[in-house]
């Protein structure tokens, strides 16, 4: 084996020698069959001729010699590579476009590739990620809800199916103590956490269990970039305290530098939950639950388990005045992460692939002009003794170069698209920071390179290579169009009817979005400038030191020159806020009881003028529904229409929350507000003034109108909070217009894909067809003189030339009508307000792709029209 | 055209080579001579093939090549078998002795 392959890279290497031994040692032969026939008396000449004749065409019988060895394979290739190259470079044109068509092609399709690859393929950045599940508890009814720390422990006591579960809340310390607070995204977590996924911290001994329990000691493990930004990679931070929300906090570890936490992106610091089964809210419903399966139990096995433990938990639950729904849920880690985007994203997979079958028929086509014009050079070839598989070789390493200059243009592309993608894509994407260009991406790139260089080049290759050796050799080809303008034809009928499923696609994702943004959600967003106050401290561990803050807060903010109104509440319309609480409305002697899932909102006195959310019946709530003053509340309409569907809601009585908490009176009726997005009209709700409302809000967003710039306020709105208490953390700050824009991040991000890769496929679509039909006006030029020369007009001419051309857009457009009704099921989920199928949408589309097709073949036909049949004539 | 088959059956080329190489060091035409001489001209072998064939034992590690003067002083390549084609040698051998042994059987077999 080694020496075959020192042999052959000598060999290689020293040709000019190799091919010299192999000359003298025919040559010997010969001379040595020379002098043996000669030694039997023949003459020096004919005993020359004898020992030809045995040996044969020396040549050959040097070649065959030669032949043999892996090395001559790569010597043809590498022959073949030169010519190739020597041809690219003799038509820089076509090497120009062919090279940026599949650029961005291959460039578009890697990119996406390395965007997504992290959540469509790659497992969890944890050590046998696959054994990673989350638990969630099932209402018989189907709602899903989060897990309570009994169902925890109980899991934890006697579920024999996991290695290691844990529970997770979210925590948003404010570091104190710095130049000005900063409020951290963490989570409150059991001990088990990071043992749970596998992770263990590079400094530091992580959570000590003992400490996980009501009055234990207070710890936190900051991640990498944490510890990095705001205490300098200290080492000697471990043992150390940190001040939190103003206590000090002991550093027990720091994790590794490459820690990706899917289950809170955003978490920078870990403490101890410190739950147990005699607090209040061991039973509460607010924890996320997962768990490592043992090695070789499968999911349907823990499955069968859980259900055997439910019943248990159902009973436990009810003995501590808490709830279990029924059933637990078990999914995939993985699926809970990635699951509500997949499909999105292999639809703008599907999208993108679609642009590089388009760019391929593209590259596809012109190599097939070029094939046209080679004929005659290609019979030459054959006559000379080229065998059928050395031509088809021969153009598939021309289309393979081709292919790979596209594989670098592309990867360049991509390693731009990615870093566009990345600054573009909606922030709740999953695993946002996994992404990245790595070797995976270029593996990918150059199988991708490689299979479309297969595949552009295998047509022509084999049309070549198939001709008839007469018809090239006589250069009749070229006076009519033959088999190939049929298959260059069909090539363009594929790509319009691809495009126009591209088109189609993204045009009804547009019309979704522009129906989006046309929902009234409710209130006024413009010149709207929101903030999330955050209180933390000793200070507010009673309700009215907090209520008295917000009060003062407000009171200050008011104010500022510039600010109109202002007011707060407790969760913001589009901001991802979610308070939901049950409504129960007091029946009547003959009724039963309803109780409805409301929106609980618990404002400032000024929360609904400012926000301008409509007055439909009553009155707004005022100062005077203060504490101790009779409760009241306003609903909004669609509640009244579902609770009191005939007769006046006003003066109606609802219990919030506990069925056997004080009742509220209800003093008006408000508009709908969309809550969780623009999209869902999930609007019954609940308000109440704060004062009313029976604890205090610890985080409360304010809401501030103005005439002016609403961004441009910033600045003295936070400072007249923070000359209330300096201590206290400002959060998500943004506009009104801001939260609606986010809200249809995804939509838009989505969007702006399909019309990007829309976009390409038709600018190559109306390349494809003015190639093809320039390709056939120049080959038909002498059938052109002739039909002028017997009288065809001008106009008859161009008439023939766009009929053809638009036949064959016709038939594309067709075909990709029938096939945008069957792709579109793909992107069904992502529309709104538009049926896949709308027919609006399908007309303007074809509408604007034959006009594009029209301007396509005009160049074409205008040269047609040009034709001088004297100069045709002449020519033959 | 009555002529006797004077090809060397097929796969047993290696094999010729081999052994006339066992017995001294030769170069291309020698061994074809050799070839001839020894089974007294029923086998000719094609110089193509030959040459070929020299060129794939001796990279199959099997021949050694040197250029040497002739004794009639011209510069010739001269083979020898190594160590390993010794033991090809051996194997092929063996099995060409276990082969014509079956043929013989077969043609000796009666009804």
């Amino acid at each position: 084996m080694w020496r075959h392959l020192s042999r052959g890279v000598r060999a290689l290497f020293n040709r000019p020698d190799t091919d010299q031994e192999i000359t003298d040692e025919v040559q010997h032969y010969l001379d040595s069959a020379t002098e043996a026939h000669q030694a039997r008396g023949l003459s020096p000449a004919d005993a020359r001729r004898a020992a030809r004749l045995e040996l044969g065409p020396t040549t050959a019988v040097r070649e065959q010699i030669r032949d043999h060895g892996w090395e001559n394979t790569v010597d043809t290739a590498l022959a073949d590579l030169r010519y190739a190259a020597r041809r690219l470079r003799a038509a820089p044109g076509f090497t120009i476009v062919a090279g940026l068509t599949l650029g961005i092609g291959i460039g578009a399709t890697a990119a996406i590739f390395s965007a997504f690859k992290p959540i469509l393929f790659d497992p969890l950045p944890y050590p046998a990620a696959g054994r990673l599940m989350m638990i969630w508890e099932n209402g018989r009814d189907g709602v899903r809800l989060p897990g309570t720390f009994g169902s925890f422990r109980t899991l934890t006591d006697r579920s024999g199916s996991f290695d290691a579960l844990a529970v997770m809340k979210p925590w948003q310390p404010t570091v104190t103590g710095g130049d000005r607070p900063e409020r951290l995204e963490g989570q409150a977590v059991s001990a088990s956490y990071f043992a749970t996924l596998g992770i263990s911290p590079a400094l530091g001994a992580g959570f000590p269990a003992a400490d996980d329990r009501r009055g234990g000691a207070r710890v936190a493990i900051l991640n990498d970039q944490l510890w990095r930004r705001r205490f300098a990679a200290d080492r000697s931070i471990i043992g150390g305290t940190i001040p939190l929300d103003g206590d000090p906090y002991l550093v027990v570890g720091v994790l590794p530098a490459g820690f990706e936490n899917v289950l809170a992106p955003a978490a920078e610091i870990w403490t101890l939950l410190q739950y147990d089964l005699s607090d209040g809210r061991a039973w509460g419903h607010h924890l996320r639950t997962i768990g490592r399966l043992k090695p070789g139990v499968g999911i349907d096995q823990a499955r069968s388990e859980l259900a055997s433990i439910a019943p248990d938990l159902t009973r436990a639950a009810a003995a501590a005045a808490g709830f279990f729904p029924g059933e637990f849920k078990l999914v995939r880690l993985r699926d809970e992460i990635n699951g509500g985007v997949r499909d999105a994203l292999w639809a703008v997979i599907g999208a993108v692939v679609l642009v590089l079958i388009i760019a391929s028929v593209n590259v596809t086509n012109l190599l097939l002009a070029r094939g046209t014009h080679r004929s005659g050079e290609l019979a030459v070839r054959t006559t000379l003794g080229a065998g059928r598989g050395r031509l088809v070789r021969q153009l598939l390493t021309e289309s393979l170069l081709v292919a790979t200059l596209g594989g670098l243009v592309g990867m360049a592309v991509a390693m731009i698209g990615v870093r566009v993608l990345v600054a573009a894509s909606p922030i709740n994407l999953p695993r946002l920071s996994a992404i990245a260009v790595d070797g995976s991406v270029f593996a990918f790139g150059f199988v991708l390179t490689t299979l479309v260089g297969l595949a552009f080049g295998l047509a022509p290759a084999f049309q070549a290579a198939g001709r008839d050796l007469h018809e090239g050799l006589q250069w009749t080809s070229r006076r009519t169009v033959g088999g190939h303008g049929r298959t260059r034809g069909a090539l363009v009928i594929a790509e319009v009817a691809l495009a126009l499923v591209l088109l189609i696609s993204s045009g009804l994702l547009l019309r979704s979005l522009t129906r989006l943004l046309s929902v009234d959600a409710g209130f006024d967003p413009s010149n709207r400038l929101t903030m999330q106050i955050q209180t933390a401290g000793h200070r507010f561990a009673t309700d009215s030191n907090t209520t008295r803050f917000f009060a003062e807060a407000l009171d200050r903010v008011r104010r500022v020159p510039g600010v109109n109104s202002a007011g707060l509440v407790n969760q913001l319309p589009l901001s991802g806020d979610r308070d939901e609480f049950g409504a129960h409305f007091e029946a009547g002697p003959a009724e039963e009881a309803k109780t409805y899932n409301v929106f609980r909102y618990a404002v400032s006195p000024g929360f609904l003028e400012t926000m301008a959310i409509p007055l439909r019946r009553g009155r707004l709530l005022g100062a005077a529904d203060q504490a101790g003053a009779p409760l009241s509340a306003l609903i909004s309409e669609s509640l009244a229409r579902r609770a009191v569907p005939a007769g006046d809601p006003i003066g109606c009585r609802l219990r919030i929350g506990a069925p056997d908490g004080p009742p509220y009176t209800i003093v008006g009726v408000v508009g709908d507000v969309r809550q969780a997005s623009l999209g869902l009209s999930d609007a019954e709700a609940v308000y109440t003034t704060a004062a009313q409302w029976r604890f205090a809000d610890k985080a409360m967003s304010l809401v501030v109108r103005t005439p002016r710039n609403p961004a441009a306020l910033t600045a003295l709105v936070r400072d007249a909070v923070w000359s209330v208490d300096r201590d206290q953390a400002i959060v998500r700050v943004a506009t009104m217009d801001d939260l609606v824009a986010t809200s249809t991040a995804e939509r838009r991000f989505a969007l702006l894909l399909f019309e990007a890769f829309a976009a390409a496929a038709l600018v190559l679509a109306a390349a494809g067809i003015y190639g093809v039909m320039s390709a056939s006006v120049a080959e038909r030029t002498r059938e052109i003189g002739v039909r002028s020369a017997l009288g065809a007009s001008r106009r008859s001419v161009v008439a023939m030339v766009v009929r053809e051309g638009m036949t064959l857009a016709g038939i594309g457009v067709a075909l990709g009508l029938g096939g945008a009704i069957v792709a579109t099921r793909a992107i069904a989920a992502m529309l709104f307000g538009v049926s896949r199928l709308d027919p609006v949408t399908y007309l303007s589309v074809t509408v604007m792709l034959a006009s594009v097709a029209l301007i396509a073949c005009a160049f074409p036909a205008w040269r047609a029209a040009r034709v001088d049949p004297a100069t045709t004539l002449r020519a033959e | 055209m009555d002529e006797p088959n004077s090809d060397v059956i097929q796969g047993t080329l290696d094999l010729l080579i081999l052994k006339t190489l066992s017995l001294q060091p030769l170069h291309g035409f020698g061994i074809g001579r050799r070839i001839e001489q020894i089974s007294r001209d029923v086998f000719k072998v094609n110089p193509g093939s030959l040459l070929t064939a020299l060129q794939r034992l001796e990279r199959a590690g099997w021949l050694d090549a040197e250029w040497r003067q002739t004794e009639n002083s011209r510069r010739a390549k001269y083979y020898s078998l190594t160590r390993t084609g010794r033991k090809q040698l051996e194997v092929e051998t063996a099995d060409w002795n276990r082969r014509v042994l079956a043929v013989g059987r077969l043609l000796k077999a009666e009804g």
